[in-house]
């Protein structure tokens, strides 16, 4: 049995010195490959979960591996390299950088980790080819990839994103609510090309949302509040 | 590194038309402070070009500066005269070598007429020890012959031949002509970058004949001597301004200084012209520090709105720097991307102040030289100015550290997820 691919122990996390803990997990595993539905309704410190995840915040206290790392134990400059390398980010809304094109985009991924920018090409695609090869898998019209990104609606922009945070394909693909901000109709497809994706290049799914009628189709469905024991449940954000 | 240099530079394009009004203003900042500069370093060559070869500075006693200022700079009017026998005196001193003498007071279309004698044109130096040269023409020999300027030919396109009238006084217009003496060009100098190509010369005697019939300023009424018959009269000086003083050996300066200044006849000076120009451009020398000081402050106002307005863009990119963060992005790379944006402006800033700085020496040159007799060269950055664009972007430099900082802090504080 492989190590798991996430895994929290004791983990603890407070704003400040004297603030109440806002996340508070007494353990929590994800192995590789599992597509896991993370039900967070906002205040329940969900941003600060994709922040520990991602290595840009710090616990207090407790373990945080991903991938057999200790993210804890590594350097700020060592833990942004490996998020560029290993996890692919989804966000809610405006995911995109205005002034770059849509190819551009994608590619930022590979711009950031040369290990993804290897695993873009190893296909034999060029990485502009590997991101239009995606973005036509995400159901992007190859019209629309030349198209300037502010000019696309919000479904095609987030599939734009969907292709960035799975180009070179991390291991760990983490979403944070991508289909808000869509219609229920479009909300499906996205999802399941969303999930198919995740599986073609073997990533694991962690997608966290407060609309619980997603969970569907998901292996697993966990809920933040569950997994936690915050005292007091406030995200300060 | 490079990509995000690139990325720095697609970022500014986005907001290229804030950016580019900041460009503007860094760049017209670039082009006053090096402008200043260079007027500056002109202005101070043209003065320490003016005269050379002249050992002396004599006139009647005013102040050192004064006597500069109208004797060779031929800027404001003497206050006092000195006799023709001092002059006789002083040019008799065994150490004198030459003299020059120089008589001042009438002009021609606001340009300064000088009377003097041949001597002028044989022992004048000015720059290096150059000696004035002929463009066209002759010395004056005549008694209603000129001499002119360079610039005076070029400005009032006057030829080998022309007959001009000379007006009493100084000044730009109202003044009493003396026309019924009119003067022949016959000679035209070249080029020297000195007072001198401002200048008319004729004789000292003519000076005097165009006085004959004048008392106080204005001719005498019911008196008109024709040109004619001005020669019958006694055409000896009786005074002349100031005079140029040439020894045959400089070691004897000091001790006809002394004796020119204890001149028993009349209040006499005389001053050295290095010591008199480098006293002179020490008063000078205030105003233009100043001028160069208010400049470096346009420059700061100018730096300060570039990161103005970086820092208020900064505000609507944090979405941008969260996206820029969760690819991998770590806070020093966001500090280098927007540290080189300001940078970035500032550099192109100062390309594009040199690029209009020499577009209006260019273009300005012509009017520069003819208003204020300043020769404003269209070289190469030199020396100085080079220190000063380095300044410039150093300056730069410092300020693009802010709009970095912020965005480390801001990037630290918002980490994937900005606070809108």
């Amino acid at each position: 049995m492989p190590a798991a691919l996430i895994r929290i122990e004791n983990l603890r996390f407070r704003w400040a010195d004297d603030a109440d803990f806002c996340l508070d997990i007494p353990f929590f595993e994800a192995q590789a490959g599992e597509r896991i539905f993370l039900h967070g309704p906002s205040g329940s410190g969900k941003s600060t979960l994709l922040g520990l995840l991602g290595g840009v915040l710090v616990p207090e206290r407790g373990r945080l591996q991903l991938l057999g790392n200790e993210l804890t134990q590594l350097r700020p400059a060592a833990r942004d390299r490996f998020r560029a390398d290993h996890v692919g980010f989804l966000f809610q809304l405006f995911n995109l950088i205005p002034y770059l094109s849509v190819v551009d985009n994608v590619l930022l991924s590979c711009r950031f980790s040369a290990r993804r920018l290897a695993r873009a090409t190893a296909t034999g695609n060029s990485p502009t080819g590997e991101a239009q090869r995606l973005l036509t898998q995400l159901d992007l019209d190859p019209a629309l990839h030349a198209r300037q990104v502010t000019r696309l609606s919000v479904g095609q922009q987030q599939r734009v994103a969907a292709a960035r945070a799975l180009i070179g394909q991390p291991e760990i693909v983490i979403a944070d609510e991508p289909t808000s901000a869509l219609d229920a109709e479009r909300q499906g497809s996205f999802l399941e090309l969303l999930r198919d994706e995740c599986e073609r290049s073997g990533s694991t799914l962690l997608f966290v949302s407060h609309d619980r009628r997603l969970a569907s189709g998901f292996d697993r469905e966990l809920s933040l509040d569950m997994l936690g024991s915050a005292g007091v449940a406030g995200d300060r954000r | 590194m490079k990509w995000l240099l690139g990325l720095a530079a697609r970022s500014a394009w986005n907001r290229r038309l804030t950016l580019g009004m900041t460009l503007v203003a860094v760049a017209l900042s670039v082009t006053l402070l090096l402008g200043v500069e260079r007027v500056r370093n002109e202005a101070r060559n043209s003065f320490a070009l003016s005269v050379s070869g002249t050992d002396l500075v004599v006139g009647a006693r005013t102040s050192a500066v004064q006597l500069m200022l109208y004797a060779v700079f031929r800027l404001g009017e003497a206050s006092n005269n000195i006799r023709w026998q001092s002059y006789q005196a002083i040019a008799a001193d065994p150490a004198v070598a030459w003299t020059i003498p120089l008589s001042l007071g009438d002009s021609h279309s606001g340009l300064p007429v000088l009377g003097t004698t041949a001597a002028y044109f044989e022992h004048f130096r000015y720059g290096d020890g150059q000696p004035l040269r002929f463009a066209a023409g002759v010395p004056f020999a005549g008694l209603f012959e000129t001499v002119l300027g360079a610039e005076v030919a070029e400005r009032l396109g006057y030829r080998l031949g022309d007959r001009i009238v000379i007006s009493h006084g100084m000044g730009d217009s109202g003044l009493a002509e003396h026309d019924d003496k009119p003067f022949t060009v016959v000679g035209i100098l070249a080029r020297t970058g000195t007072p001198v190509d401002r200048t008319l010369h004729i004789s000292l005697q003519a000076i005097e004949a165009i006085h004959l019939d004048w008392a106080g300023g204005a001719p005498l009424p019911g008196l008109s001597i024709p040109a004619e018959h001005v020669r019958k009269f006694d055409l000896q000086p009786k005074e002349i301004t100031a005079a140029l003083i040439g020894l045959k050996s400089r070691a004897a300066v000091f001790r006809l200084q002394r004796k020119i200044n204890n001149h028993p006849g009349e209040p006499l000076l005389a001053v050295l012209p290095g010591v008199a120009l480098d006293q002179l451009w020490q008063m000078v020398g205030f105003a233009e520090r100043t001028l160069l000081a208010v400049s470096a402050m346009v420059l700061v106002v100018g730096l300060a709105g570039l990161v103005a307005v970086i820092l208020a863009s900064l505000g609507e990119r944090r979405r941008e720097l969260a996206i820029l963060r969760s690819v991998g992005a770590s806070p020093r790379e966001l500090f280098f991307l927007l540290s080189a944006e300001a940078l970035f402006v500032t550099l192109l800033g100062a390309a594009v102040g040199v690029a209009l700085l020499t577009l209006l020496t260019v273009a300005l040159a012509p009017l520069v030289q003819a208003h204020f007799g300043l020769a404003l060269s269209t070289h190469w950055l030199t020396g100085d100015e080079l220190k000063l664009l380095a300044a410039v972007v150093v300056a730069g430099l410092v300020a693009s550290l802010v709009p970095g900082y912020s965005a480390y802090r801001l990037s630290l504080a918002d980490g994937l997820t900005p606070r809108l």
